[in-house]
């Protein structure tokens, strides 16, 4: 497969056009805001990725805009329509990759991928679908003698099988092992050179960062921050740390001019060889985890350049 | 996942989705398939009936249950009328619950599948299997236990339409009842044991005339009695009618419980149907 015939494939239609527009969209669990006004825009062709931890609202947020849950308020529209009362007609332009779907049923991957060819209009082949997915050697496995990788290939088959113009994809990768996932996103990038419209949701941050044009990330149902991943978060990705041992104690200056920090360091301990000294500049995976910590993305806010106690180490977002 | 295959979409258009007559074709033939497939399923739902026929039979096969008619004949209505609810609700009513607590229904709904399809699919599958099974049931019975097959015309067009409605209106209480379980895994012990207590009540294994008042008061609410009496109409003698509680087969009766229990399913079913496992 040539980049050019991918890309070939289908012509540009309304290349500037909002697939999805959401504005402040609410729902509620048992009293508690799982998504909690949260606004979106998803333009034609791009490749959205929700970065957030578990329990920030991402799948909750996206089964809104597949039509599966109701919301309490808020607007959305996908691809022109409310996702609440889409149409045969809408369903069959998108595509989901559910997070956990079906697999107790007693079919080959042919079979299902086969029968599941009937309900659509323009169905990718059977064979062309466990090609691209790699299953051609399971095309005559049962679905319950699959491992959990190669059942979320076959999900990923059943997704793209009516070649959607929007593709949702629920944290697509949880459980494959880092080959598979690498494999995984090779797909994922020809759909999206073929035109694919792909929101998906993660809770990696390389995964995010490959794949996505856009980022959002979400904690406690707001998007906190929505940037190119080499862009996301703002001023504190120019920020660095200075840091040193003195009389067995941790100094830190977080600043976004290292070098005069550190030129005025050296000057005052001019006398001596200073221990553990370093410059940090914080990683990708730093900035997420302070993005999702609120005070955090407070304190970045609003003292970047100044000095604090902390650095942003990795803590578990859960 | 090879980078070999175009995957994106090539269309230039969007199309229509099929219409719904070629899909519920489809539906049908995959869930008799998969029916086939499912071996507690066969065991529990399809030859259930034949082996209990069998017992029955050859333990109380030689008594009569009223003057001329053998237990046999009395067990071969019941077990028929037995197999059609088994086959309809509850294995439908399992299957649905074990399908939704899966996912496998949520899946479909992320597809353009119309609804009518999937409910037509399992519906053409008790069908389809149910026809199956009374023609095994008929053919052990004649075979076994000298049972005749209906005696003429007549008989067979009352068998046919009380198999039908049975199946019908057992197929939609089956979509109702997949409700009922909090999980894929409770299913079986919510749904089978309605289906046991009323085979006990409704003249199944027991002489319904012969039942307490309370029981056959209680049986007379649920199809499961009408269905079984609509079956002795067919495998027993014309003057077995009057050793009937109400001394007659009571058709038009027989019709309108079957029916009204399919439009008060139809209505329930349509508001408490779920595509998703409960949160």
């Amino acid at each position: 497969m040539t980049e050019s015939a991918l890309t070939a494939a289908r012509p540009t239609t309304s290349p500037a056009a909002v697939a999805i527009r959401i504005r402040g969209l609410v729902k509620t669990y048992d009293g508690v805001r799982v998504v909690d006004g949260l606004d979106l825009d998803v333009m034609t062709g791009e490749c959205f990725a929700l970065l957030g931890p578990n329990g920030a609202g991402k799948t909750t947020a996206i089964e809104i805009l597949e039509g599966f849950r109701v919301r309490d308020s808020g607007e959305a529209s996908v691809l022109g329509s409310d996702p609440a009362h889409g149409s045969r007609a809408w369903r069959a332009r998108i595509g989901v990759v559910a997070q956990s779907t079906g697999d107790s049923l007693d079919l080959s991957v042919r079979e299902i991928l086969d029968h599941f060819a009937v309900y659509h209009a323009n169905p990718r082949p059977t064979g062309e679908l466990i090609a691209a997915v790699g299953l051609e050697s399971k095309a005559k496995t049962r679905i319950n003698g699959l491992s959990g990788g190669q059942r979320r290939r076959l999900d990923v088959a059943l997704g793209v099988q009516g070649q959607p113009d929007l593709l949702f994809l629920d944290e697509p990768t949880t459980g494959l092992d880092p080959q598979a996932r690498r494999q995984f996103w090779t797909l994922v990038e020809q759909l999206k050179a073929a035109g694919t419209t792909i929101v998906l949701t993660t809770h990696y941050l390389d995964e995010a960062a490959h794949l996505a044009d856009r980022v959002g990330v979400i904690n406690g149902g707001r998007i906190v921050e929505i940037a190119p991943p080499e862009e996301l978060g703002g001023r504190l990705r120019g920020t660095a740390t200075v840091s040193w041992l003195t009389d067995g104690h941790r100094e830190e200056i977080t600043t976004t001019t290292p070098t005069a920090v550190l030129r005025d360091v050296l000057t005052r301990h001019s006398d001596g060889e200073l221990s553990e000294l370093s410059i940090y500049r914080p990683t990708l995976e730093d900035i997420y985890l302070s993005l999702i910590d609120n005070t955090a993305t407070h304190t970045a806010a609003t003292h970047a350049a100044a000095t604090h106690g902390t650095t942003p180490t990795a803590e578990d977002p859960s | 996942m090879t980078t070999s295959a175009p995957i994106g979409p090539s269309r230039t258009a969007t199309l229509t989705p099929p219409g719904w007559p070629p899909v519920a074709l489809a539906r049908v033939k995959l869930e008799t398939k998969l029916f086939f497939r499912q071996r507690d399923q066969l065991v529990f739902s399809f030859l259930y009936p034949l082996a209990m026929l069998l017992i029955f039979g050859s333990v109380f096969g030689g008594e009569e249950a009223s003057p001329g008619v053998s237990f046999s004949q009395y067990f071969v209505a019941g077990i028929a009328a037995t197999g059609i609810m088994l086959t309809s609700f509850q294995s439908l009513g399992i299957s649905i619950a074990v399908e939704r607590d899966q996912g496998d229904l949520a899946r479909l709904r992320t597809t353009p599948m119309p609804t009518v399809a999937y409910f037509i699919g399992k519906a053409g599958m008790v069908l389809v299997s149910t026809a199956l099974q009374l023609a095994l049931l008929l053919i052990l019975a004649r075979v076994a236990f000298d049972v005749p097959f209906p005696v003429d015309a007549a008989h067979w067009v009352t068998f046919a339409w009380i198999a039908l409605l049975g199946s019908v209106s057992g197929s939609i209480l089956g979509f109702l009842v997949s409700s009922l379980p909090r999980s894929g895994k409770s299913a079986s012990s919510v749904i089978a044991p309605i289906a046991l207590v009323l085979q006990f009540f409704s003249g199944v294994f027991f002489v319904y005339a012969s039942l307490p008042g309370w029981m056959q008061q209680v049986a007379a609410l649920f199809p499961l009695k009408w269905l079984t009496q609509g079956m002795r109409s067919v495998f027993l003698p014309a003057d077995a009618a009057a050793a009937e509680v109400t001394g007659g087969w009571e058709h038009g009766r027989t019709a309108l419980v079957l029916i009204a229990w399919t439009v008060i399913g139809l209505v329930l079913a349509s508001r408490t149907f779920r595509w998703r496992r409960a949160q």
